[in-house]
């Protein structure tokens, strides 16, 4: 750890935490903290290095993509979808991160004591009907069972294998100062929509999540010749934290406009009530695609044939340091920073 | 978004902004009282619309960075204690007290939880009554009739697992102790449109009169900003000092008086202490006597502290307006969101948040100017 950030003769800052704080899993500044001083360090490898969302590996005449990701929600069900549907989705979508076609899933399942059987089995229908959809197959998984208390209903990982089948290079590391940045649709529907079911909070109409598998979306954009430099999925942190994560590894500078992002009204609005900003919300099947100028308008022409609201919401210069600016929207420039842990609506 | 975007229009801000320009022959010191303008302020780039000899300071207007650290200490200290549930604002969770924060106390067992309204605090009693639940009570006059209908609410129902730890602050008396100050630099206000939501703007004409300053309640979106800023502008340009009210649409004379009847009921004015500024007198919520029995300082025994500030933080001159956040030694470096030396770093009403946010590094302008 870095001794030079702590002064000893201050008695407020807290400036390592000595315990795991929920912010430490919130996709923020704090969590990316977590991940470089521990697992990077210590799981050190060049495929890990790429901090890609699934790793790329070349095997003997084949290349392949291969991911991990784990679910926890509360509520099990919600607006839109169920963890069951979202830890196929959700995979699912890290591979398409890579560009590769999905395969095979392994599904582990972490169970609490005393959950009913009937919500389990509702999960699991949900997860066949998702994978279905997504044209992979479950082919391992794992069971386990804790205490009453030591978990909260059920915890997901899948883990998923998929195939690249064409020549293009798409990582954070390949996105070029020119790169146009677009968005497959509104962004922080997933986020909210979870939010206000679990505070209660009543708005006038429904807020359903986006949750969604967008492999076909890739797949249609790579047949189609777009020169596609770089994926990332909006999860946690929402369009903020992937912009910047990329924005880091890249080393150039992402500009975007605040207008030209799609968030819908009654995102906004729930926004506005709790003090939150929509581009820090979580997505379920959203993503930013940095891809080559030439190809911005044909491969914003296909995202909205799947969604009218894609969008294309900005650029990468190649100015230095790199950071991520954004255009408000009155016109004038300010940083688009990650926030530090989760989102903490503000008191007035 | 209706009834917003109207209010964050680019050409309409051109139109302000350039009227301001025309209108501003010298400099001028402004001090915008509320955390949520500042936010505002730097969020949307306002200030890089206003001329040059326009200085926007940024007010004691933040509530979680005014609370002294001798009240988060008690929180803490309550908040660790088993068979309580601790209840706050989002953001007071990530203040660091003098030694550690909310966030870790509950991680180290505390049941600590984030709700939207303290009426939820009184609901949460209701539900457990071998628990003690104690709402946080922080904020200024806006959110302090909330709080004050949970206790009178919780007495109702005769609740006697429910009280307060109450921080409650006045803006008005912290105006005066900034300008009665010798070293006051602030020439007008933008008064916190919220809070004369409540109280309405009565009390501020005898402030503007002694003190020959003008003062515009003004609202939180970026034309509401700068239509008070032009007001403001207008009238030190003119060489007035009166009180106007630019936020119209949500703010009148007398305030709400259902809410300043709640409050009167509930609370009484007590001298508080200001973190980074001091004690000043009159400036506080505390509960009534007759409400005493829901004060959680009484009932869990926290009272009487004092701790000391840490020296390297400068806080108190950022929220005097004294210093701007990147004047301290300390800001972005030794200082930072994820390390704070204090609150304004912390609160994302904060101004040091605020500067760090979105203008970490000052980006070069100038093509983006409008």
């Amino acid at each position: 750890m870095n001794e030079l950030n702590f002064n000893a003769a201050c008695p407020i800052p807290i400036t390592q935490y000595p315990h795991v704080l929920l912010a430490h899993g919130g996709g923020g500044k704090m969590m990316h903290q977590l991940i470089g001083s521990m697992f990077l360090t210590a799981f050190k490898n060049p495929l890990l290095d790429t901090q890609h969302d699934a790793a790329v590996a070349e095997l003997p005449g084949t290349k392949i993509a291969f991911t991990t990701d784990s679910y926890v929600v509360r509520p099990l069900f919600f607006p839109g979808g169920d963890i069951g549907s979202m830890a196929v989705h959700g995979t699912v979508n890290d591979l398409a991160m890579a560009g590769a076609r999905p395969l095979y899933l392994s599904s582990a399942f972490i169970i609490e004591e005393g959950l009913p059987m009937e919500t389990l089995w509702r999960v699991v229908c949900s997860m066949r009907d998702a994978a279905r959809h997504c044209n992979v197959q479950i082919v391992t998984g794992d069971t386990k069972v804790v205490d009453k208390g030591k978990g909260d209903g059920v915890f997901i990982n899948t883990a998923g294998v998929g195939v690249i089948e064409h020549r293009q290079a798409i990582a954070p590391q390949n996105v070029r100062a020119g790169d146009a940045i677009l968005v497959n649709g509104d962004v922080g529907r997933h986020g909210m929509a979870i939010m206000a079911v679990r505070e209660g909070l009543e708005f006038e109409s429904q807020i359903e999540s986006d949750s969604a598998p967008v492999h076909e979306t890739v797949l249609e954009l790579l047949r189609a010749g777009i020169e596609i430099h770089c994926l990332r999925d909006l999860t946690r942190g929402g369009l903020t934290s992937a912009l910047n994560e990329i924005a880091g590894a890249v080393d150039l500078t992402v500009n975007v406009e605040e207008k030209a992002i799609p968030v819908r009204e009654d995102v906004h609005a729930a926004c506005e009530i709790l003090g939150l900003d929509p581009l820090q919300v979580a997505c379920e099947g959203r993503f930013a695609a940095f891809v080559a100028e030439k190809d911005a308008e044909r491969a914003l022409a296909l995202l909205r044939d799947r969604s009218p609201q894609a969008a294309r919401i900005g650029r990468v210069t190649g100015e230095r340091p790199a950071n991520v600016f954004i255009k408000s929207a009155i016109g004038a420039r300010r940083i688009l920073d990650m926030s530090t842990g989760e989102q903490l609506p503000r008191i007035c | 978004m209706k009834y917003l975007d109207e209010y964050r229009d680019a050409g309409l801000a051109r139109q302000l902004a350039g009227e301001i320009h025309r209108l501003t022959t010298r400099p001028w010191t402004l001090m915008e009282v509320c955390g949520g303008q500042t936010h505002a302020i730097v969020k949307f780039g306002i200030d890089e619309l206003l001329p040059a000899a326009l200085t926007l300071l940024h007010g004691p207007g933040c509530p979680v960075c005014v609370t002294p650290l001798e009240i988060i200490d008690q929180a803490l200290d309550i908040a660790a204690r088993p068979g309580v549930i601790f209840t706050s604002f989002g953001d007071m969770l990530r203040v660091p007290g003098s030694t550690t924060d909310l966030l870790s106390v509950k991680a180290g067992g505390g049941d600590v939880r984030m709700i939207y309204s303290p009426l939820d605090a009184v609901k949460l009693a209701e539900q457990n009554p071998a628990r003690e639940i104690v709402f946080f009570g922080v904020g200024f006059e806006t959110t302090a009739p909330a709080t004050a209908m949970a206790v009178y609410q919780a007495a109702q129902k005769g609740l006697k697992n429910f009280s307060l730890l109450v921080s409650h602050v006045l803006v008005p008396p912290a105006m005066e102790a900034l300008l009665s100050s010798p070293d006051c630099r602030v020439q007008a206000f933008l008064a916190a449109g919220h809070v004369c939501a409540i109280m309405g703007f009565e009390e501020y004409f005898p402030v503007a009169q002694k003190y020959r300053v003008p003062i515009v309640v003004t609202g939180f979106e970026p034309l509401d900003i700068l239509q008070g800023v032009l007001m403001t502008v207008q009238q030190l340009e003119t060489g007035r000092a009166e009180v106007e009210n630019q936020y119209s649409r949500a703010v009148r004379r007398e305030g709400n008086q259902p809410a300043q009847a709640l409050l009167r009921k509930v609370f009484q004015v007590v001298p508080r202490k200001w973190r980074g500024i001091g004690e000043i007198p009159r400036s506080g919520l505390g509960l009534a006597p007759e409400y005493a029995a829901f004060d959680a300082e009484l009932k869990f025994g926290v009272a009487g502290r004092r701790v000391e500030e840490s020296p390297d933080c400068r806080s108190g001159l950022v929220l005097q307006g004294r210093i701007k956040p990147h004047e301290c030694a300390a800001f972005g470096g030794q200082c930072t969101p994820e390390h704070p030396l204090g609150a304004t770093m912390v609160s994302s009403e904060g101004a040091c948040a605020a500067y760090y946010r979105y203008r970490r590094i000052q980006p070069s302008v100038s093509h983006e100017r409008t």
